[in-house]
């Protein structure tokens, strides 16, 4: 016979969808943030995460390779840069390089690879490194630059507190006191412009809110996520941090300051939205996204820490196996007749 | 648009015959029928060697007291032999080889090209219909080749309301029952009315989907100048809206349970619009069911076609009339590219469920490289069953059977938009088909069992 007769079983054709491919579209929703803090925190934002990335992506090679003795090599899917990135948008941007360095080692070696690689990891790894590293360094990791010092600025960046440290002070302390005053006055400083295009303190990739809105809606166009879980968390936060400001304005804050502070669309949109550490059905998703956005406004407001997020994806994270086994999408025939 | 609510996909149309008018087949030398042609028990032959036979003359009978049906001659000729052959199903059946001679047709049936109204003929009631569907040996022509007439007669406690004729073809690549509806209308029509007269319905649906603008207008103008109680039901573009669920849900906003309940449980009868066609033939022009459209296509065949072709008909003939097989490895696939069958040899013969042969060749017909699951829930997202294929695939390779089967895999209808859609390339449906089969022989195992 002329020909060769290739077999295999249905489908025969495929979407053309890829690993790959799902890994660089949140790098690029990711591109206008860092272009935002490079422009609020000079070049110190992308020497950050440049150590960064380099550093995931030679673990994670360096791991396979010697330790795993994996002869394919999986840097190429692209879920180590995107780890890189991500660990990066965690940190200050004046972040001494050792800190990233070892934050890089516990996400991609501890977090990622110990447990079978992509697809396998419990937790998000870029946020276990900065969970790690925010309670291994917590002086490093919540020393933040103020912005618009200029381009050169890198180690040598002043810093300053961010706006949800001093909503913290707000609700820790009684208004008649000083420290409230300061807090008033400082909060009172912050215009809505400086929330939307990056000019607070924060940490590296979470300052500039209409970047993140900008990365959601290419991720959602490009059909990578769907909404379910950003938009439940930020529901979620809205309706209850709303709830307690009209219950208590002296000592919570406005909801949409909320929203719009620390790393809460950072996370929402894109650390949340793991594919490896979310539920798989719809309804799931949302029960995910709801338990992150209530844990988040409690541990903000009552926690140690000034930011809740980054806990209460991980500890949602935990859950997610569960979560799986209890909300199973609708299967055909349950659902009620139209009309 | 109508279309139904639970996942689905859209893959690239590539209805590259679609303006390709029906062109009819050249007759093969000899011609093969394999008697496993249809769901059920394969027919019994009923001619020997050296038999002479026309187009039209039966030569395998229902087996009684079965799910079977008859089988048709689609040539003229000698009986060369009652031997077995490998169909596109990839299993050996007994068949029936006949060398052609000539082309004599058997005097019963009607070859004038008129065209025949319900109306002339008051004496076709339902139970006449329907014997003359079975005598003809009609089953569905979409692909699953359940025998027509038994899908006529439910079980008394159902009371059919509806009957909802599949026109979507939502495979990408065919367009065999498009060319249909555009060159033959009227008989379609005619058998659509059929249908529902034996099944003692009174309201019609025709499910198109939104691709096929022109059929959309052609029939809606005929239905509302000559068939009141016809509707043409215009479907967003989606796969698998073919899917008899699917379709249902899609047309009427009801879904069927998970089996064993049967589309009439919810009042529907689906048939195809080939098989409204062949209804037609076999009630109005004594036709039995022995010739089809087959699309024969793909992206690297010089001259992608449709046509009317006998059974028995080798599709490598098929091929050779649209050019040839191109250079090089090639995947050749009877059906479209979700759910057909690769052959292993272009030898097999055209049935009754061969709606199309599909070449594919170089990169397009290889899978790609399976990636780890990076759990992404596309697979979900896609399932129309609302089934979570990843974990059935997951489980199925760890042979957790009893699991799968609480996960519902029997609800499973093997679309293949999990692996479509998934950006990691991975096997799942291999890996549910070997869970399904395996369950399915589970629960059949019980209620032997139970019987005991």
């Amino acid at each position: 016979m002329a020909n060769k007769l290739v077999v295999s079983l249905s489908p025969h054709v495929h979407s053309g969808d890829s690993v790959q491919k799902n890994m660089y579209w949140v790098c690029i929703a990711l591109v206008p943030a860092l272009l935002c803090s490079f422009i609020s925190f000079g070049v110190g934002a992308i020497i950050t995460t440049a150590i960064s990335v380099a550093s995931c992506v030679c673990f994670e090679w360096a791991i396979n390779k010697f330790m795993l003795k994996n002869p394919k090599c999986t840097i190429c899917d692209g879920s180590a840069i995107l780890t890189g990135l991500l660990l990066a948008f965690n940190m200050p941007s004046n972040i001494q390089p050792w800190i990233i360095i070892v934050g890089a080692l516990f996400a991609i070696g501890v977090v990622k690879m110990t447990f079978g690689g992509l697809g396998c990891n419990l937790f998000n790894p870029a946020l276990a490194g900065r969970a790690f590293l925010l309670i291994s360094f917590p002086v490093g990791m919540t020393t933040w630059p103020t912005p618009g010092q200029g381009f050169g600025v890198y180690l040598d960046a002043e810093t300053g507190a961010t706006p949800l440290a001093w909503m913290k002070v707000m609700f820790k302390n009684a208004p008649d006191t000083e420290l409230y005053q300061k807090a008033v006055q400082e909060l009172s400083k912050i215009k809505w412009e400086d929330m939307i295009f990056g000019n607070t303190g924060g940490c590296l990739g979470e300052v500039c809110t209409a970047a993140l809105i900008l990365g959601l809606a290419i991720l959602l166009a490009k059909k990578v996520i769907t909404w379910h879980i950003p938009v439940s968390i930020l529901v979620t936060v809205f309706v209850l941090s709303g709830l307690m400001y009209i219950a208590n304005p002296q000592s919570y804050a406005n909801p949409l300051a909320e929203l719009m502070s620390g790393g809460l669309l950072l996370g929402a949109i894109f650390m949340a939205t793991d594919y490896v550490t979310s539920p798989m059905s719809k309804n799931g998703q949302l029960v995910y996204g709801v338990a992150i956005g209530f844990l988040t406004v409690i541990i903000r407001a009552y926690g140690a820490y000034p930011e809740g997020m980054s806990f209460a994806i991980l500890i949602m994270n935990a859950f997610v196996p569960l979560i799986n086994n209890k909300f199973k999408p609708k299967r055909f025939g349950e659902v009620p007749v139209k009309k | 648009m109508k279309t139904f609510r639970i996942g689905g996909v859209h893959p690239a149309e590539n209805k590259l015959s679609a303006a390709e008018s029906i062109k009819v087949a050249e007759l093969p030398k000899v011609a093969v029928f394999p008697m496993g042609q249809h769901i059920g028990a394969p027919a019994l032959p009923c001619v020997q060697k050296g038999d002479k036979v026309k187009v039209g003359t039966q030569i395998g009978k229902p087996m009684e007291k079965a799910l079977s049906t008859s089988i048709f001659s689609s040539v003229s000729g000698t009986v060369l032999k009652v031997d077995t052959v490998v169909d596109a199903s990839g299993y050996k059946k007994p068949a029936v080889y006949i060398a052609v001679e000539g082309d004599e047709w058997e005097e019963s049936i009607d070859r004038r090209d008129k065209l025949v109204m319900l109306a002339d003929k008051p004496e076709l009631i339902p139970e006449v219909i329907i014997e003359k569907i079975k005598n003809a040996g009609v089953v569905g022509m979409g692909g699953a080749c359940f025998p027509t007439h038994v899908k006529l007669m439910p079980p008394p406690q159902f009371k059919p309301e509806w009957v909802i004729i599949n026109a979507v073809e939502c495979e990408p690549y065919l367009t065999a029952d498009h060319r249909l509806m555009l060159e033959k209308a009227d008989e379609v029509l005619v058998g659509v009315e059929l249908l529902m007269k034996a099944a003692k319905v009174s309201k019609g649906f025709i499910g198109i989907e939104e691709n096929k603008p022109d059929a959309i207008k052609l029939l809606s103008e005929k239905c509302a100048a000559q068939h009141p109680n016809i509707e043409v039901v215009p479907l967003k573009t989606k796969y698998p809206q073919g899917g008899e669920k699917q379709l249902i849900d899609a047309v009427v906003g009801r879904q069927v349970p998970a089996p064993p309940a049967l589309p009439v449980s919810v009042g529907a009868i689906i048939q195809n619009v080939g098989t409204a066609f062949a209804v037609y033939e076999a009630v109005m022009k004594n036709k039995p069911l022995f010739e089809r459209i087959v699309t024969v296509t793909g992206k690297q065949l010089k001259h992608p076609s449709n046509f009317l072709t006998r059974m028995g008909t080798p599709m490598s003939q098929l091929i050779e009339a649209c050019g040839g097989l191109p250079d090089g490895e090639a995947k050749v696939i009877g059906g479209g590219p979700m759910m057909g069958k690769a052959l292993v040899n272009l030898e097999v013969p055209i049935c009754k469920g061969s709606s199309g042969v599909l070449i594919m060749s170089g990169e397009d017909a290889r899978r790609g490289e399976p990636q780890p699951c990076i759990r992404c829930a596309k697979c979900v997202n896609a399932c129309p069953m609302g089934l979570e294929p990843y974990l059935l695939a997951t489980c199925s390779g760890k042979k957790m059977w009893d699991k799968v089967e609480a996960e519902g895999i029997t609800s499973c209808i093997e679309c293949g938009s999990c692996q479509f859609t998934c950006p990691s390339n991975r096997p799942m449906l291999d890996l549910i088909r070997v869970g399904k089969t395996t369950v399915m022989t589970n629960i059949r195992a019980r209620q032997m069992a139970a019987k005991k």
